[in-house]
């Protein structure tokens, strides 16, 4: 197994784990900062893809597509939280899973309503060539590009978090939501605009996968499980534990999948290889979770002390 | 506290028992036999969706891979009949131990945590027995397997028939039913209602939380693969989507739309979201939306789900 | 008295025997696909290739106004298993058909034959229903699970190639695949990959293709996975190296349309091409043409072809369809015009035909389509299987 071979998974486990991650960090913020699971995250993401590839076509552009899309999923998001997600912030963590269940079945089906039930999206054409990053080794542009985006916006929510007066009051709402009421925080204007964050997030995420995977009606769900779990290993309300869980994540589910593949087709036919393997590593991932919760059970950076 | 209206409960009761073992002699008149299939799944459903609410609603434990249990009790089910054997009392026992040592280890695990973390990791679980089904090609993998054959009854009787299912399945969920209402009032039953309540009151009381909590967790995790051993038997299939996590969500959805911790609470929950599904799928192809519209007016305006409607006061 | 008697008994013997021998007022024909989803364009074709024939048979099946029930399986074998239930339970029909993927198709079929209700398959064929699980009720008309891969194999010997990659999805139809691609190819197989069935990122296995640096790649994937695997080949630079070899369905127009130019010369087999010239076929690509807008696909000639099938067979039992054994033997003899030119049933119901290597060109119009080459690669060819059936003729 050469070196360029390790590079080249590196480099897709990166690409999906930064992708994971713009999911991730919408999440640890609803859930830290509003306390509430957030089920239909999934559908946020779904919803931003299928607006994308709408636009495309009808602006010619990737690129404006993937901005429109942004806005409006954000403003998407907006409105359902300030309708029916605020009424939930108060109630217990079952009917929040309940509530947000049926938001799925809704969402799904709405969106087969306008849409259809799948877009073709296509990456920019530009892009649909690989670059030689390394002697003997073309990688596809447009992951390259999937790439730099998802360190750009990561280094964009680090700075906005952490340098910047909202950055702070999202910080004091997650760590201790009552005292930062009582400072004088306009909590309400607070969450709707972290909500919208999270749902720009999930659509910029969704747009960029669109043309790698299919945009299709529950595409969302798949990927919600995973950004859970992220969020768990990583602890809730830390955009840096959201950072650090999902390239864990990313890291084991694309390199277990492959090298435990490629090891037990040494003694198992390949039909049974290639279906344990990527069940073992998938497993791999939750027992990567149960073991950081048992080392350290708020997960690896908790927002609340 | 809600007034309970036991009389009434009870003539409601009844009238159920009757309606339910008069209903395939009112199909066949009809002409309807097909709907009989649906009935029956409607007795599995309800009888998954009454062993979660027995960990979720009475006991409080949110846990979301109770899919794991019912899968489990049918996959034990299919790979023993597709190994040859057929024996009831053999699949009874083999459902039972599997799914019993599977809760078992999974809650010594989970009820060391609380709240999200007890519902990530009992997800979690679920997730990896999910993904096992998926990986063992020799029982079908993710294509599922199809049996020929079914767990044999005595006298000649066969599950293949769609009438004979029916009462064996609705014979257990009067079993389980009158089980629960005894267990409710009982010792057990109210240490387990005073541990959802209050669990750190509980303990300084003296209750062994964590043991009894255990018991429900491995009792309910039983009767859902109970539950799995019927459903292999009616579908004649078995496929890894039994343990997916959005059918642990399904479950949990027919437990909160019935009342949780009611003691019918399962079974109108499994009864209106499979009948929704049906009727309202008969007229359009976007019956999902339609559910969820129900769903999320039963979470904003009728929080003590379908069972709280005969209350007496049940305003809100 | 006694005339009386005599006369109602006649009276009654009559209508016994017309009510015997009458013929059904319709034919129902059950239609499950997938119709949904990234590989939707499958069942779509199937779907439009089969009401095609009924509406150039003036909407009847072998004289018989036709009434064709479609429903979408969503690519889940559950929800096709449901559906299968209720059209043969409380529609009753007299015909199942359509299903495009074998693992839906496998969970699906027992709610048919269990019934006794025939089912025409108009694509998925798999291994085990041609060998020892071969049913009376089961006709496929299109063509065994193995056989587009057996002439992949046959062709590559024929190029002269020496090493092979090989890629499937992870299920019985991919199984077969691969089996019967090595069935024929003498050369060196240097990897064996499976992938998720419905994966549509390969960003693993392409890298690890690139690390095996085989002179070919064989792949079987239908659908929207070949759409997303070609273009992630392309992408990732391994089309200049390798050479990639097709079965037919995954170089046909649903998979050119999508993925454009990079298509043009790339070799594929198949058992039928739009540019066969027997009257047949040039009377459906006409029509579909005019009445869809768009180039048919091998489905689409499947769905038709299932059509016709059924046609004949209503016909050559004169709309008798209670007679389910007079049904299976006109369906057996199978007394119509393919498109693909000829057309017979093994002993187990799976069809015995040539298969033909096509390769992507120019259309004329700025756009691509399948140009065929005249000699079959594989010439009445059965399958590996028939003879564990033990079904008698």
């Amino acid at each position: 197994m050469s070196g360029l071979f390790f590079l080249e998974q590196a480099l897709n486990g990166l690409q999906f784990g930064l992708m994971l991650f713009l999911l991730a960090a919408g999440l640890t913020l609803v859930f830290g900062v509003m306390d509430m699971i957030n089920l239909a995250h999934g559908s946020l993401y779904m919803v931003g893809a299928f607006v994308a590839a709408w636009l495309a076509p009808l602006t010619g552009s990737f690129w404006l597509a993937v901005g429109g899309s942004v806005l409006i999923t954000a403003v998407f998001g907006m409105l359902l939280e300030a309708s029916v997600l605020r009424t939930l912030y108060a109630r217990d963590h079952l009917s929040q899973v309940l509530a947000t269940f049926a938001l799925i079945l809704i969402l799904n089906d709405g969106v087969k309503m306008v849409f259809g039930n799948d877009l073709p999206l296509s990456a920019p054409p530009a892009l649909a060539g690989p670059v030689e990053i390394v002697p003997g080794l073309p990688y596809p542009s447009y992951r390259l590009l999937i790439l730099g985006v998802g360190l750009a916006l990561a280094l964009l929510l680090y700075l906005l978090v952490a340098r910047t007066r909202l950055g702070a009051l999202v910080r004091a709402g997650a760590a201790n939501r009552p005292m930062a009421e009582a400072m004088g925080v306009n909590i309400r204007a607070l969450f709707t605009g972290v909500f919208g964050i999270g749902a720009g997030l999930c659509a910029v995420a969704g747009a960029l996968l669109g043309p790698l995977l299919a945009v299709q009606v529950g595409m969302g769900e798949n990927i919600l499980i995973l950004a859970f779990v992220v969020i768990v290993i990583g602890g809730i309300g830390s955009i840096r534990g959201a950072l650090v869980g999902a390239l864990l994540v990313g890291f084991v589910d694309t390199l277990g999948r492959t090298l435990l593949q490629q090891g037990l087709r040494e003694f198992l036919a390949p039909q049974w290889a290639s279906a344990a393997g990527p069940a073992l590593s998938s497993m791999m991932v939750y027992v990567l979770m149960a073991a950081v919760l048992a080392f350290k059970p708020q997960g690896l950076f908790p927002a609340r002390g | 506290m809600v007034e309970a209206r036991p009389r009434l409960h009870a003539a409601l009761a009844g009238a159920a028992l009757l309606g339910a073992l008069v209903l395939p002699a009112v199909l066949a008149a009809f002409g309807a036999e097909y709907y009989l299939s649906l009935a029956g799944r409607v007795l599995v459903y309800a009888i998954a969706a009454t062993s979660l609410n027995l960990v979720l609603g009475y006991g409080g434990l949110v846990s979301f891979g109770h899919a794991a249990f019912f899968g489990l009790g049918a996959y034990v089910t299919g790979i023993t009949i597709a190994e040859g054997q057929l024996s009831p009392l053999v699949h009874l026992a083999l459902v039972l131990a599997v799914t019993g040592a599977t809760a078992l280890a999974i809650g010594a695990v989970a009820l060391r945590t609380r709240g999200v973390y007890f519902i990530m990791i009992t997800l979690a679980f679920a997730q990896m027995l999910f993904y096992l089904a998926n990986s063992i090609k020799g029982y079908g993998g993710d294509e599922g397997l199809n049996l020929r054959a079914r767990t044999a009854l005595p006298f000649g009787l066969s599950l293949k028939d769609e009438t004979t299912f029916y009462f064996v399945a609705l014979a257990v969920l009067v079993a389980l039913l009158v089980a629960m209402a005894r267990f409710v009032p009982s010792r057990f039953g109210r240490a387990v209602v005073a541990m959802r309540d209050d669990v750190d009151r509980a303990e300084a009381l003296g209750l062994a939380t964590f043991r009894l909590q255990l018991v429900l967790f491995v009792a309910a995790g039983m009767l859902g693969g109970i539950a799995g051993l019927l459903h292999a038997n009616q579908q004649g299939y078995v496929s890894p989507g039994l343990l997916h996590w959005t059918q642990s969500g399904t479950l949990m959805v027919m437990v909160i739309l019935g009342g949780v911790g009611r003691l019918w609470g399962g079974v109108l929950g499994a009864a209106a979201l499979l009948l929704l599904q049906e009727v309202v799928g008969a007229y359009t192809t976007h019956w999902e939306f339609v559910v969820g519209i129900v769903l999320l007016a039963v979470v904003l305006f009728a929080r003590r789900g379908l069972a709280g409607l005969f209350d007496r006061g049940a305003a809100r | 008295m006694a005339s009386f008697v005599h006369r109602i008994a006649a009276a009654a013997a009559l209508a016994l025997l017309t009510t015997t021998a009458a013929a059904a007022d319709r034919v129902k024909v059950g239609f499950v696909s997938t119709l949904s989803g990234p590989s939707s364009a499958l069942g779509i074709d199937i779907r439009d290739g089969f009401q095609l024939a009924v509406k150039l048979g003036g909407g009847k099946l072998g004289g018989l106004p036709a009434e064709v029930l479609v429903n979408d399986d969503q690519f889940k074998p559950d929800v096709g298993k449901q559906l299968f239930e209720r059209l043969v339970k409380r529609d009753k029909v007299d015909f199942m058909t359509g299903v495009v993927f074998s693992n839906i198709m496998l969970a699906a079929l027992p709610e048919a034959l269990d019934a006794g209700t025939i089912y025409i398959s108009p694509n998925a064929a798999p291994s085990s229903i041609a060998g020892r699980d071969c049913h009376p009720l089961f006709f496929a008309v299109s063509w065994p699970n193995d056989a587009y891969h057996e002439a992949a194999g046959a062709y590559a010997n024929q190029r002269g190639l020496q090493t092979v990659y090989l890629l499937a999805p992870n299920y019985q139809a991919g199984k077969d695949s691969l089996s019967g691609f090595k069935r024929m190819f003498k050369g060196k197989v240097l990897g064996e990959n499976y992938t998720k069935l419905g994966q549509l990122d390969y960003a693993a296995e392409l890298a690890e293709i690139r690390a095996a640096k085989p002179q070919a790649l064989y792949i079987f994937l239908p659908g929207g996975m070949g759409i997303n695997f070609i273009k992630q080949f392309v992408g990732a630079g391994l089309g200049n190296d390798i050479q990639l070899l097709l079965p037919g369905f995954s170089a046909d127009q649903d998979v050119i349309g999508p993925v454009g130019p990079a298509m043009s010369g790339l070799f594929n087999t198949s058992h039928w091409s739009p540019d066969f010239t027997n009257p047949a076929n040039q009377r459906f690509v006409a029509e579909f043409t005019k009445e869809y807008k768009r180039v048919p696909t091998l489905y689409a000639s499947q769905g038709y072809d299932a059509a016709q099938l059924i046609n004949a067979a209503v016909r050559d039992v004169k709309g008798k369809l209670d007679d389910k054994e007079a049904v299976r033997k006109a369906l057996k003899a199978a007394r119509f015009d393919s498109v693909r030119g000829a057309f017979k049933f093994n002993v187990n119901q799976y069809p015995i035909q040539n298969y033909y290597v096509r390769t992507v060109g120019s259309d004329g119009k700025g756009g691509l389509i399948n140009k065929s080459f005249s000699e079959p690669i594989l010439k009445n060819h059965g399958d590996a299987y028939a003879g564990d059936c033990k079904m008698k003729p």
